[in-house]
């Protein structure tokens, strides 16, 4: 792990491996590219000929054609050159990719740097039995080093490489038994086909409705009507849709139903077909080296971690699953899943189900001896107070404005956000052991987070002018991936809050720590104190 | 473990340090200097198109160029100083703590075992007053750059020096 030991691997060592000299990816990958593009490509070549032929009529097809051929070539002609232009070299502390047609760019990657490997196969490179490897270091920003696309095995004993001259491994002298890694791991968590698509019916989604609204926006021009024009509306109802109109309101209110109906099938059916396009076949397994996670229907993605990179857990849920006990389990790392700052471990999981896991990520469930602290009185009462001004406020316009019974919104609303608030305020607890911060909160979806206090990078307490006033404060703590803070706190809590948790990251024997994290005694009570509050 | 760690009344230790009330080491006078020409170049766009209006309306004389000199003065003369009354740090052996803010307190403490890197940054108007600003980066997302102004600049080399031989290879 540290610069002593990786720095003591031979260098003589390093030859030996067959990925040492520079290489090329594989040859097929240009294929998939030039594919990949023209895929990209035929939406606007289509439009853009459709409306060249169609609006002039002067230009002949043979002359698109011809342009289209040209388009084709050239694009194959880049990507050869590019995949040609690439190659990559696994060193003896880095790994380097050299790349670029005219602009060449070389980047390095030190090996102790490197967050977690994952290796990813889309559907097409899939079919092609290839793999593209990713190597996180949690730069953000997209900056990580992404090899498309390798040979399935060559992918799997790049990433087993990466992973022994990371962690300080000499390599093994031939490297080719170099893959035991499958054969010892024990799977921790895997989710068959039927809780799949249960996983698939909570998750409700009206993306395809957005889609179509921004497929709509951008193809205005080639719908044979224009979908803004009213008049057109109203005569498509005043010639066939006509009856529809005449039928009255109560035949109206029906379709309205209809059509709420239908989008509530849409918004489930999009569920299941993304979840399942998702978590297919979902495995999270516990290697030598960390945890192994796989998943995907057509994108199929092999992710491996080190326990030692996980900074915190989390576990959430939402409004409906959580009356069935579904809960799902996340890992905050600098490294995270696409659209994501967390990995997901077990996204729909029972409670026991999810506390053998966050022991096996060196975290303990909370112990049923936790003292929870709710926050400051004070707190609770200014947050109230702004939130309903707020609205309150926008009743006066309101009742100024419109007729009378519309203040009723805004009323129910100033309503709705004390209870809540009084609600939110009872749920969000936060509590401290010797090595743990935990934090819960929320009311119809509550979440729990337990931060490791020696993995905390840093601690401010903050008060805004209110605060000042009030006599309550924020800690915010840094967390490398993530965020924890925890708000209207009595300042005398923040402050003695803060002097422990800077005083367990600064203990200099962080041995210790981890010593005392290997909690043995039974939490039993974790999933009870969960639904306790 | 250290004795500090022992649980006392709810989990927290006995021992507090980094107290809301503990002295801490103010930066230089000079800063409130800096801060204040500062404003005064914030400031002149505004009192330039508070000119043209006046110029260009026929309103009575100062409706636009009076109020905006009232802001400008008070963010020249009185804000800096009560932001440079506002600042000041502790370092220890083992960590900084920086204090900032007037109408939004903001109280930080940096172990230096999780400092990434140190930047020295210097402006052409601290670099006048042979001023620099100290910043700490870290791994966290809140956080990830805790700057320390005011500071002279040979103490924020002297400062980085001694917090760049206690980083500790980091602990993620």
């Amino acid at each position: 792990m540290n610069a002593g030991t990786t720095a003591s691997v031979p260098r003589t060592a390093a030859p030996a491996s067959p990925l040492a000299k520079p290489r090329r990816t594989n040859p097929k990958t240009f294929a998939i590219k030039a594919i990949e593009y023209l895929v990209q490509l035929a939406v606007p070549v289509s439009v853009a000929g459709y409306t060249m032929i169609d609006d002039s009529g002067r230009i002949p097809v043979a002359v698109v054609a011809i342009i289209l051929a040209l388009l084709v070539a050239v694009n194959i002609a880049l990507s050869y050159l590019a995949w040609y232009r690439l190659t990559y070299t696994v060193g003896a502390e880095d790994i380097r990719v050299e790349a670029g047609i005219l602009n060449r760019t070389a980047r390095s990657v030190p090996f102790e740097r490197i967050q977690d490997v994952s290796l990813e196969e889309k559907l097409l490179p899939r079919l092609f039995g290839l793999t593209e490897v990713k190597f996180e270091t949690g730069a953000g920003g997209g900056d990580d080093l992404t090899l498309s696309y390798l040979g399935v095995e060559e992918g799997g004993m790049l990433r087993d490489l990466v992973r022994e001259r990371r962690d300080g491994i000499a390599p093994a002298p031939d490297s080719a038994d170099a893959s035991p890694a499958p054969t010892d791991a024990d799977t921790v968590f895997a989710m068959d086909t039927r809780r799949v698509l249960t996983f698939g019916l909570f998750e409700f989604s009206l993306v395809v409705v957005a889609l179509l609204f921004g497929f709509v926006q951008q193809f205005e021009g080639l719908l044979p009507f224009d979908p803004y024009d009213l008049d057109w509306w109203q005569e498509q109802l005043a010639g066939p849709g006509a009856w529809l109109a005449g039928l009255g309101a109560a035949t109206q209110v029906i379709g309205a139903v209809l059509a709420t109906a239908m989008l509530a099938v849409v918004g489930v059916a999009t569920g299941i077909v993304r979840t399942a396009m998702r978590e297919w076949d979902f495995r999270l397994e516990r290697t030598a080296r960390g945890f192994r996670r796989r998943r995907g229907l057509l994108t199929r993605t092999d992710m491996v971690m080190p326990v030692h990179r996980v900074q915190a857990v989390k576990v959430t849920t939402g409004v409906i699953r959580r009356l069935f006990g579904w809960h799902g389990l996340s890992f905050v790392s600098l490294a995270g899943d696409t659209n994501s700052t967390n990995h997901d471990a077990a996204p729909f999981a029972q409670m026991d189900e999810i506390a053998p896991i966050v022991r096996m990520a060196r975290f303990a469930p909370p112990s049923s001896e936790l003292d929870w602290q709710r926050t400051s009185r004070r707190y609770r009462f200014d947050t109230i107070v702004v939130e309903a001004m707020v609205f309150g406020v926008i009743g006066i316009v309101v009742a100024v404005l419109l007729p009378w019974y519309w203040t009723l919104v805004p009323i129910a609303l100033v309503l709705v956000s004390i209870v809540g608030n009084w609600l939110g305020w009872r749920m969000r607890r936060h509590a401290i052991d010797a090595v743990q911060i935990y934090q819960r909160a929320g009311v119809l979806s509550p979440k729990l987070m337990i931060g490791n206090r020696a993995r905390l990078q840093s601690a401010e307490v903050r008060r805004g002018p209110l605060a000042q006033r009030r006599g309550y404060a924020s800690l915010q703590l840094g967390l490398a991936g993530g965020g924890f803070a925890l708000h209207g706190l009595p300042v005398e809590r923040a402050y003695a809050l803060r002097a422990a948790l800077v005083d367990s990251m600064a203990l200099r024997d962080f041995a210790a720590l981890d010593d005392a994290q290997a909690f043995n005694g039974s939490h039993s009570g974790f999933s009870a104190n969960l639904s306790a509050t | 473990m250290d004795a500090s760690i022992e649980a006392g009344e709810s989990g927290l230790p006995a021992t507090r340090r980094d107290g809301p009330d503990d002295r801490l080491t103010p930066v230089d006078p000079d800063y409130a200097k800096v801060l204040r020409i500062v404003a005064v170049l914030a400031s002149i766009p505004f009192l330039i198109a508070a000119t043209v209006l006046e110029v260009a309306t026929d309103l009575w004389p100062f409706a636009f160029v009076g109020p905006v000199l009232l802001v400008a003065a008070f963010f020249i003369i009185r804000f800096p100083l009560r932001r440079y009354h506002a600042r000041g740090y502790t370092m220890s052996e083992d960590r900084l703590r920086t204090v900032s803010g007037v109408l939004f307190r903001s109280d930080t403490v940096v172990p230096f075992g999780r400092v990434q890197h140190i930047d020295v940054d210097q402006g052409p108007i601290e670099r006048h007053y042979g001023l620099a600003k100290l910043v700490l980066h870290t791994a966290g997302n809140h956080n990830s750059a805790v700057p320390l102004p005011g500071l002279p600049e040979e103490t924020a080399r002297a400062m980085r020096d001694s917090i760049r031989a206690r980083i500790k290879r980091d602990a993620m």
